[in-house]
């Protein structure tokens, strides 16, 4: 299997495609991080007029933490079109190019090809994830320092101190990686179903968007499905940052408000994985290749 | 948040009490000279800190804090590393503020229980138009000549509640504890700027309804008091 | 031994029978030739051998082993390249054989993987990237690949596509090396029958999914029986005169002229007849040809 996977990724990374994803992160992170530093405090300060009215906010806000929390939630929402143009081309992809046949004439089961090429595609997917968190948190951090983090969410605002913060983006960056899997699992299925590139890639982002917009809406009749769906628990990254308080009201330090709720979460995106990658290897073993 | 009253109220209610109060003027004044004179023994102080935000729609811990003060007014908190919030305006409505100014009208107003203690209960109203604040209500004890509370109603910044706690640097009419109290407005950012869909989180809702009171308290730990701090600490 | 064995083996799409229950075996060292018309089955045919497609019913052996419970363990000893030679465009010769030869338990080294690309006549090209081929030195690059590991068993559809004539001689002296003289076992389809007529020892002929001739070329190509092409000045006449006396059962259906298979020792009595019969002769040509045979038996089958 080791050898399947080593293969894989090295037609991966020999693929001038797969560098667009890096490329594109790169380009999006650096051309916003730009616009922050340049007139980061105008936006600063829309986000915060509700308490400027009340309150002075003193210290470094605009902080590299801060700034990748933004660019986290800009990204993690765009990232997995990135992920799908290759985990969705895995299998379709050779099909269309006609290599398929070679690789299903090794002495290797389809079950085998299937799982090598879903490894090397979610290496691929996390290795996109380190260098978004290497552009986004730790250039961020060079650039504009570090300080607490400062965070205004819809209705409330955390300020988590600046030594706790590490921590609780390493474990939203584990925890992304769980739902681009996610996606790159999805578009696996997508790509042993199809015969062409463009399909299962089309396809996967349009299933992401359906199902995003049922998970988003407020409407009574779709609240039964929601629980079930990935995208409902996609963005639970974000309850690492999220912090319990005392009877006081007071933070307590190194604490996550809802663990059950990313508990949940993971198993469910872990649970869609093992789904979508046993449906691959099922299809994929029945079908005949006839291209 | 209070209304602010406007200069022709202020004058007209500064018009009336002289006139009214001017024999209990002679009364009250050396209860407020006390208090400065105690005040004024101090010329700055860099003290250390405990500072705790207990603002309904504001999660935050508890942080270390150093407090620079120097004569007349000059105040400043900081947080030891990391972000601080503190009431816009409030704290620089504290008593050595108040009344290192010497500007201003003091009016007896009764005496009120507070904690077990009766304080007298003085209304400041400024003189002078450039101060950022409208009127002041102090409680202080007249055997040891601290002041409790303060209520202060400022131009732009709504209404103060500041009460103290003292300790052993009492006697310099340096508190322990000092909590500012003040109302809040309506926290809440468009879901499409937090990028949050789904379901809101219910605890959260409730508690911004339920209370639209902020309280910001700062424990001191230790005082340095008449050892020089440089203006540009401030 | 048989190196492949089919017994029964038919593959419906739907209500289309694209195999319909074919039964053939390819021994040892043999060059095993695959005739048929587009659209006989032989693809199908190869890809269920390769496991490609999955056969509605029947069984394949291969080196005496069931391919559907040894796969994997048959897969090592074969070598195949299926129809036109599709390859990743972003790598180099050299990197389709390496990448290949990783997925083998032998040990493939770089002596052998030159030695491979000598041998299909790339080894200049090797470094550069397959997007820059044309369709002969890509070609030539899957016929590598299905033999950079040494197999017993090389499968090869139309392996001399889009190469010109010197390549089509290169690789049909390749196959004939490999049977020869490595005592590989070759099975080989190919459209150009006058390739597959120089070089294999057997053919199947398949047409509309079922056998209609297998055995060694030589016994299928009966020297004792030409095909007779007669050239007159009138046609209508000729046939008369084929059809009234005793060659109708000789006669083919052809359209490109008149055409018998007959002994050869009654070749006399049927230009006597025809001069008799008063018909200008022009010329009678005797062949014995596979494309012949092939015709022959495909336009019977019709």
């Amino acid at each position: 299997m080791k050898e399947i996977i080593s293969i894989e990724l090295y037609k991966v990374f020999r693929r001038p495609r797969t560098y667009i994803a890096f490329g594109a992160i790169a380009a999006l992170i650096m051309v916003i991080q730009f616009g922050l530093k340049m007139d980061g405090q105008s936006y600063a300060g829309f986000l915060m007029k509700d308490i400027n009215d009340t309150l002075t906010v003193d210290g470094n806000v605009l902080n590299g933490y801060l700034i990748c929390y933004i660019l986290l939630q800009l990204l993690l929402v765009h990232v997995p079109l990135l992920v799908a143009l290759i985990a969705a081309d895995m299998i379709s992809g050779e099909a269309n190019l006609g290599t398929l046949r070679l690789l299903f004439t090794t002495p290797y089961s389809r079950t085998q090809w299937v799982i090598g090429k879903f490894v090397a595609a979610s290496i691929y997917t996390i290795v996109l994830l380190i260098w978004l968190a290497f552009l986004a948190l730790f250039v961020s951090m060079w650039i504009f320092g570090t300080d607490d983090l400062f965070l205004m969410k819809s209705n409330y605002v955390v300020l988590i101190q600046e030594k706790d913060v590490l921590w609780r983006y390493v474990g939203a960056f584990v925890f992304a990686s769980f739902s681009l899997l996610t996606v790159t699992s999805l578009g696996f299925l997508m790509s042993s179903i199809a015969n062409n590139s463009i399909g299962p890639i089309v396809g996967t982002m349009s299933a992401i968007v359906f199902f995003t917009i049922l998970s988003t809406l407020n409407i009574p009749l779709f609240s039964i499905i929601k629980p079930y769906l990935f995208t409902t628990h996609m963005n639970n990254w974000k309850e690492f940052f999220d912090i319990k308080v005392d009877e006081n009201n007071e933070a307590i330090y190194g604490t996550i408000l809802n663990i059950a709720k990313i508990k949940t979460s993971l198993i469910v995106l872990t649970l869609h994985i093992i789904l979508f990658v046993t449906a691959s290897v099922i299809i994929t073993k029945r079908k005949d290749i006839l291209s | 948040m209070y209304k602010k009253p406007t200069l022709l109220i202020k004058y007209g209610l500064l018009t009336i009490l002289f006139f009214l109060n001017s024999n209990l003027q002679a009364q009250v004044d050396p209860l407020i000279e006390r208090v400065s004179q105690k005040l004024g023994l101090v010329n700055d102080y860099v003290a250390e800190g405990v500072m705790k935000t207990d603002v309904s729609f504001i999660k935050a811990s508890l942080g270390k804090v150093k407090v620079y003060f120097k004569k007349p007014n000059l105040l400043k908190v900081k947080k030891e590393g990391g972000i601080s919030l503190l009431p816009k305006g409030g704290v620089s409505v504290t008593i050595n503020s108040l009344l290192n100014t010497k500007q201003y009208i003091a009016l007896p107003a009764g005496t009120q229980e507070y904690n077990g203690k009766t304080l007298r209960v003085i209304k400041l109203v400024p003189t002078d138009d450039k101060l950022d604040w409208v009127i002041s209500t102090l409680w202080i004890d007249p055997t040891d000549a601290l002041v409790y509370k303060t209520f202060t109603t400022t131009k732009e910044n709504g209404s103060y509640e500041i009460t103290m706690e003292y300790g052993s640097y009492a006697n310099l009419g340096l508190p322990s504890k000092i909590i500012f109290a003040f109302n809040t407005k309506d926290y809440k950012l468009p879901n499409g700027i937090t990028l949050e869909f789904g379901d809101e989180d219910p605890t959260s809702k409730q508690k911004a309804l339920k209370n639209k009171k902020g309280r910001i308290e700062i424990t001191y730990t230790n005082y340095v008091i008449n050892k020089g701090v440089s203006n540009t600490m401030f | 031994m048989a190196v492949i064995q089919v017994q029964d083996l038919s593959k419906h799409f739907g209500t289309l029978k694209a195999v319909d229950q074919l039964s053939f075996s390819v021994n040892a060292g043999e060059v095993f030739g695959f005739l048929g018309q587009n659209g006989s089955g032989k693809s199908t045919t190869i890809r269920m051998l390769l496991s490609l497609i999955h056969p509605t019913s029947g069984h394949i052996e291969l080196f005496g082993k069931s391919m559907e419970a040894n796969r994997n363990v048959i897969l090592e000893e074969v070598g195949a390249i299926i129809e036109r030679p599709d390859l990743y465009p972003y790598l180099t010769a050299r990197e389709h054989l390496q990448l290949f030869a990783k997925l083998r338990s032998k040990q493939i080294n770089a002596a052998r993987i030159n030695e491979t690309l000598s041998k299909v006549g790339l080894l200049e090209r090797s470094k550069d990237k397959v997007q820059t081929f044309s369709l002969g030195m890509k070609q030539r690059l899957g016929i590598a690949i299905a033999l950079v590991h040494n197999p017993s068993l090389i499968i090869l559809d139309e392996p001399t596509n889009g190469l010109d004539p010197q390549g089509i001689s290169d690789i049909r002296n390749l196959i004939k090396q490999l049977a020869q003289q490595e005592g590989k076992t070759v099975l080989v389809s190919s459209h150009l029958l006058s390739e597959i007529e120089q070089m294999a020892t057997q053919i199947m002929i398949i047409h509309k999914g079922q056998k209609i001739a297998e055995g060694p070329i030589q016994k299928l190509l009966d020297p004792n029986k030409m095909v007779v092409q007669v050239k007159t000045t009138n046609d209508a006449q000729t046939l008369q005169v084929i059809l009234s006396g005793s060659f109708s059962n000789y006669l083919l259906q052809r359209t490109d002229g008149i055409h018998l298979r007959m002994p050869d020792d009654e070749i006399p009595l049927l230009n006597a007849s025809l001069v008799n019969a008063g018909v200008g002769l022009i010329s009678v040509e005797t062949r014995n040809s596979l494309e012949d045979y092939f015709l022959q038996v495909t336009s019977n089958s019709n």
